[in-house]
């Protein structure tokens, strides 16, 4: 009998550090997949940032670099300049990329940086245990949004995609979800794109990805599953944003 | 090659294409702009990759990332900016990943001015960033030896795989001078095996600073703390200057040394027994060479352009056996030779009252 299941060379054998009904582990998986299938694992180097994935670089068996909060989007351009033939990817959640990360974010697209960025919202500060983050929807609540996000009190919440699709620079730019077996699916597929994208030089390419957090939702993992497609959804349309060239997205 | 005439901005550009340096990430800020402009000019014709970054924090999280593919890489800046950079130099301290720093120094606190100063002594000797690690601080005091550590910054860099430092100031930066390039060369180095970038037929490499548990992080506390004594063991540069009979001895570093020199042969010329010592590596500090040049002397004088950093470590290294006086000008005011003499005389006095 031959084997159906495996775990992806590209992932360690480490435990994940991930609570249960996290997405997180979901999105490693497919970002190994992707790594095993392009065939790229020798010279892929992950960025890891600050966050619940923090310690990712343990999960990932490429080289990689830890970076400060928010600044993988330029250590990761430090690593491509310095070496071209490597894939670079950084992976970042919402507090990372969106709030302290935002202007290496928003530079690293515009420069249209070969580089991939896999970014997870799940509208929350998942390891300092659940405050407020730039993508948390109006009326959530939150450790520091006790009362429910108000934006007249703590703004509006940032839409990552939209906001980069206003530059000229950024080549992909795309907005899944991993909530059910189709959207994984899909999900697999933009990451796969991304990395290929980058494979051919073709710039700079982030997927979005909309993650559960039933921790910090003081939800259970399928009615945060029931939250993500109602709420998050909602706020933040699934969708490819930008899509510059043909790129090969067989899966 | 014969000597050029060159600003010590552009010098440390082309030192650092002599010692092999092909990345280059800043952000400009006077007094170090010439820098950047002429890596811009230039690297395009060696090959080197140069990036204006959005921002001093970006600028050194791209060196961090450019540090860890093993590559020779150069960032500069000047006080406010270096503020902006502390963060990542911790990063890299705490990876241990090699990198040269410039600081032309300008006067602050805050946006402070944009003409010379010393006042980024502490930052850059005592840390800077968050937690325990060490720069190699290296201060220069003209256009040639400016250039000249821009090899030994990174040579040191690479040996002992921790970030170094050019502390410069305004003066230097903007200042032209005779320089020759001949002797700068990269260095023979072990071969970066701990490289990212391509794994192929090795174990994976993966740079941190992160450590959760606390007793790993304290083992790499002591692994760092014992590499940092091992740099002030092997590692220190001193300047010495008609110091072996001085009775006064004059502590100064950067240009400002070579104003003292030229007020301790003016109070040689009426009698007083002067000298200068120079620091030149500022971290680690060459405490041993400053207790030998003071060994004969009654009373030091510690020269800055500053409000008085510097001197506080000559006085502690020194441990209170002789007493230290301080003269310093600051925010973008430089002492003058008569100045200095001045303060000489006045030590020369008082230490001859004492008789």
């Amino acid at each position: 009998m031959g084997v159906v299941f495996e775990r992806p060379k590209a992932l360690t054998e480490e435990k994940f550090s991930y609570c249960p009904g996290c997405h997180h582990g979901i999105i490693h998986r497919l970002v190994a997949e992707v790594i095993d299938e392009l065939g790229i694992i020798d010279n892929t180097v992950c960025v890891s940032s600050v966050g619940c994935s923090v310690v990712n670089y343990q999960f990932f068996a490429t080289d990689a670099i830890q970076a400060a909060h928010g600044r993988a989007p330029a250590a990761a351009t430090g690593v491509k300049r310095a070496s071209p033939d490597s894939i670079v990817f950084t992976y970042q959640g919402d507090g990372d990329l969106a709030a302290m990360g935002t202007a290496e974010i928003i530079h690293a697209a515009a420069r249209n940086e070969n580089i991939t960025v896999v970014f997870v919202n799940n509208a929350i500060y998942g390891m300092t245990g659940g405050q407020m983050a730039p993508t948390t929807l109006k009326g959530q609540k939150t450790t520091t949004s006790p009362y429910g996000r108000d934006s007249k009190r703590e703004g509006n919440p940032i839409r990552v995609c939209e906001l980069l699709n206003s530059l000229d620079g950024p080549a992909y730019l795309e907005r899944v979800s991993v909530h059910d077996p189709k959207h994984v699916i899909r999900a697999k597929k933009a990451i796969k794109k991304a990395f290929q994208l980058q494979v051919k030089g073709g710039g700079f390419s982030l997927v979005e990805v909309l993650s559960a957090c039933p921790t910090n939702w003081h939800l259970s993992p399928l009615a945060a599953i029931e939250w993500v497609k109602q709420e998050l959804m909602a706020y933040y349309p699934l969708g490819v944003f930008r899509e510059a060239g043909e790129v090969d997205g067989e899966c | 090659m014969s000597k050029v005439l060159m600003k010590g901005n552009e010098a440390i550009g082309e030192a650092a294409i002599a010692a092999g340096c092909r990345y280059f990430f800043g952000y400009p800020i006077t007094p170090q702009s010439e820098l950047p402009e002429y890596l811009a000019r230039r690297f395009p014709e060696v090959g080197g990759v140069y990036l204006q970054a959005e921002s001093e924090v970006a600028a050194i999280n791209m060196v961090y990332g450019a540090a860890a593919t093993g590559a020779r890489v150069l960032t500069s800046s000047s006080s406010p900016g270096i503020s902006l950079k502390q963060e990542g130099i911790s990063y890299a301290a705490g990876s241990e990943l090699p990198c040269l720093i410039v600081n032309i120094m300008r006067g602050g606190p805050g946006l402070g001015g944009i003409q010379p100063a010393q006042s980024d002594y502490f930052q850059a000797t005592k840390g800077g960033g968050h937690g325990d690690y060490k720069v190699i601080v290296l201060a220069p005091a003209s256009v040639q030896e400016l250039a000249d550590m821009v090899g030994t910054g990174f040579d040191l860099a690479d040996k002992y795989r921790n970030p170094a430092m050019i502390l410069g100031d305004g003066f230097l930066g903007q200042m032209m001078e005779p320089v020759d390039f001949e002797g700068i060369k990269k260095s023979e180095i072990a071969e970066k095996t701990w490289a990212v970038g391509c794994k192929k037929g090795r174990e994976r490499n993966v740079h941190t600073s992160l450590y959760l548990d606390p007793e790993e992080l304290e083992k790499h506390n002591i692994k760092l703390a014992q590499k940092y004594e091992l740099i002030a063991e092997n590692e220190t540069m001193a300047q010495e200057y008609l110091t072996e009979d001085a009775e006064i001895v004059v502590v100064a570093y950067g240009l400002v040394a070579r104003i003292c020199k030229a007020a301790v042969e003016k109070a040689r010329a009426e009698g007083i027994r002067a000298g200068v010592f120079r620091p030149i590596t500022l971290w680690p500090f060459p405490q041993k060479v400053l207790r030998k040049a003071t060994a004969a002397a009654r009373g030091v004088l510690a020269v800055e352009m500053s409000m008085g950093q510097m001197v506080e470590d000559v006085r502690l290294y020194l441990e209170g056996r002789l007493p230290v006086r301080f003269y310093g000008r600051a925010g973008g005011m430089a002492p003058t030779t008569q100045a200095v003499y001045e303060e000489i005389k006045k030590i020369s006095l008082e230490c001859r009252g004492v008789e």
